[in-house]
């Protein structure tokens, strides 16, 4: 039924679980917006990144900031350069069209070929942004009043919206969506993570580092948990140190903070925390 | 039986609407999947569920529906029975005056919600296995000799046949919940009270200026640019922090996050049970930095609104007594401290996290909305949308 191009397995730089997987197929196939949430740095952004270049298309990057407003999606009218324009006496100012500016949505609409569009941090926005999306997500189309022209998606374009949890989304947007959460990799996932980031990386240093990271993971109250971003910049550091698996040992760990941690921790009191538990266990393990 | 499947996850507390449900029906004609109960399970998670706090409740319903007419029947109990059931029960050990105090809590049927959603609660929070009801959880019913020991919600584990593995294992549960951040409802209400104002630097294009300034110049152009609006309604936030407040820090912190989003002017201070001549910004050091009160209404102007948020539920001492405060000596009564902090924000309102069935019986909680005005209100949404018609 579906053409191998229609369908995303993860790639070589991308590790996508199963259900991960099937989430984007069913996007794909139902033309509907997938909207992704989970831990910082478990992938969100990149997913769209690695479907748009898994299924060759090209890929429209939308990112929202506090000040984003929906009509910058659609096309801005550069009001500003057209009277400046008139005072010149330019030719281009008769027509209104020459100064409407297209926006991310727009580019995506016209792409030739099906395009992937990348709706990034969306909960960053007012929280009324979402409801001004509505209509152009559900239909892919809308009008524009200056030029009075439909603009109308000539292939449904596959979107992909993230969000971190800032705001709550409206219940009419997320009508419209699919939903995946991202969970955190388990061990063997994030084996298959590392191996597709580090061809190669000596089976030993790998098993070191994945059990100290989810050691540091596990402890209790931190405010900022590593996530596998921050695990893959960790060990990209102690590849470039050149850090013996020794080193990352359970038993040595226990009793010391593993090398270079600060790729790890973010926050000062995350830090102290730790020390403090490392503090604790060896005073505890101390023989006596 | 999908339709069953469907009203089972609504009756669950999964907010799913028919638009959803014809999704999955329209992902099914697309043979998105293959025979695979586990594809269709996360096919069906996607396409139904928005929002990861509801998994749990997803898994629950889904092991349920696909595992055999028992297990249904046990779900049933869960959402439905237990309310009769134990009614019956529970009255057979009430004094006639419990009763009227139940009755004064809303009756019955807000009480037995309570309870459900408890359970509901305590439920999410136990991770597989068995899920019976213990009595600590559910303080108030407690009190009232209220004892469920014995009321099994719920199944055990099914077989380890694979395929049902995944929603066995409820990876979701402790997030049920956990990442609440409720606080666009609350939001919504505090956007009533807006007034925007052009102030600070000059950064947007005034549209109609230019265009009237360019035509005065003959049609040489003139540009013409105004500060952006903001929100400039100014607000002064007074936290009642400590003892009786414990049981509602979820809702004030709700508020408190949601106020310091919308207002850009805002200005908070803690109290502990009533304002008496100082108050504090820091609760940490809240011995060591406090601000007087008179200082507070030198600072900030009468245009500021003020909003109280407490219980209001003290001794009528704290408040009408020299030397009522709990905590230290004060020369004048809270009340006076009150009225003059009234006086100079005669836009004021009390907003109070206790039921108010409760207001009446409570003489503090009297003395105060008497020193208000009447113009307190509970802290629950419509609460907060009065309160913020009244401060405009």
């Amino acid at each position: 039924m579906n053409s191998p191009l229609n369908r995303f397995e993860g790639s070589d730089s991308y590790v996508a679980t199963g259900e991960l997987a099937l989430a984007v197929n069913a996007a794909i196939t139902l033309g509907r917006p997938l909207l992704v949430k989970g831990e910082p740095g478990t992938g969100k952004t990149q997913l769209a990144e690695e479907v748009a270049r898994a299924l060759d298309t090209p890929l429209f990057e939308w990112h929202i900031k506090s000040t984003s407003k929906s009509q910058q999606g659609l096309y801005e009218y550069d009001a500003v350069s057209r009277l400046r324009d008139s005072q010149l006496g330019d030719e281009r100012v008769k027509d209104i069209a020459n100064y409407i500016v297209p926006g991310m949505l727009w580019r995506a609409f016209e792409s030739g070929r099906r395009a992937v569009l990348l709706i990034d941090e969306i909960d960053k926005a007012d929280i009324e942004f979402p409801n001004d999306l509505l209509r152009e997500l559900d239909r892919m189309e809308f009008y524009v009043y200056e030029t009075r022209q439909l603009v109308k998606a000539r292939e449904r374009p596959i979107v992909f919206i993230t969000s971190n949890n800032e705001k709550e989304l409206p219940d009419a947007f997320l009508r419209r969506c699919f939903f995946h959460y991202i969970r955190f990799p388990d061990s063997a996932t994030m084996e298959q993570i590392v191996e597709v980031h580090f061809p190669g990386l000596k089976k030993s240093l790998l098993a070191e580092a994945l059990s100290a990271f989810y050691r540091i993971r596990d402890v209790p109250g931190l405010k900022k948990k590593p996530s596998t971003s921050e695990l893959l910049d960790w060990i990209k550091l102690l590849l470039a140190e050149d850090i013996p698996p020794e080193a990352l040992r359970a038993d040595e760990a226990k009793s010391s903070i593993p090398p270079l941690y600060g790729a790890l921790l973010k926050n000062e009191q995350d830090v102290h925390l730790f020390e403090q538990l490392v503090f604790l266990n060896r005073r505890a393990g101390r023989p006596g | 039986m999908l339709i069953r499947f469907f009203l089972m996850l609504r009756a669950a507390g999964v907010p799913v609407s028919i638009t959803e449900f014809l999704a999955l029906l329209e992902a099914l004609e697309a043979r998105l999947i293959g025979l695979s109960a586990e594809d269709f399970y996360w096919v069906a998670r996607t396409v139904l569920v928005k929002d990861e706090r509801h998994y749990d409740r997803f898994d629950r319903v889904f092991a349920a529906h696909f595992r055999g007419a028992q297990d249904l029947f046990e779900a049933l109990l869960a959402s439905e029975v237990p309310a009769d059931w134990l009614r019956k029960d529970f009255e057979l050990s009430l004094s006639p005056e419990e009763k009227a105090r139940i009755a004064a809590l809303g009756g019955w049927d807000a009480l037995m919600e309570t309870l459900r959603k408890r359970l509901e609660e305590q439920k999410a929070r136990h991770q597989g296995g068995n899920r019976w009801i213990g009595t600590g959880g559910t303080s108030p019913f407690g009190a009232h000799g209220y004892n469920p020991e014995g009321v099994r919600i719920g199944g055990e584990t099914a077989g380890n046949r694979r395929a049902v593995k995944v929603w066995e294992r409820r990876e979701f549960a402790n997030l049920d919940d956990s990442v609440e951040l409720g606080t666009r409802n609350v939001k919504l209400a505090l956007r009533r009270l807006r007034r925007f104002a052009r102030q600070g630097a000059t950064e947007i294009l005034d549209l109609d200026g230019t265009i009237d300034s360019t035509a005065r110049r003959a049609g040489l152009l003139d540009i013409r640019m105004v500060p952006e609006r903001h929100n400039a309604i100014k607000v002064l936030l007074f936290l009642d922090i400590g003892g009786s407040m414990d049981d509602h820090v979820r809702i004030c912190e709700e508020l408190f996050s949601a106020a310091r989003g919308e207002f850009k002017h805002l200005e908070y201070f803690y109290f502990h049970n009533f304002v008496y001549e100082s108050v504090w910004k820091d609760n940490r050091r809240r011995h060591g930095e406090r601000t007087t009160l008179a200082r507070v209404m030198h600072t900030y102007g009468q245009d500021y609104r003020l909003v109280v948020v407490g219980d209001a539920t003290m001794s009528p001492y704290e408040i009408i007594q020299p030397g009522g405060s709990i905590e230290h000596w004060n020369e004048e009564p809270g009340a006076a401290w009150m009225k003059r902090l009234l006086a100079s924000y005669p836009r004021h309102v009390w907003l109070n996290p206790e039921p108010r069935e409760r207001w009446e019986f409570t003489p503090s909680i009297r003395i105060t909305r008497e020193l208000f005005e009447d113009r307190m209100y509970p802290l629950t949404l419509a609460g907060l949308d009065r309160a913020m018609r009244t401060l405009q």
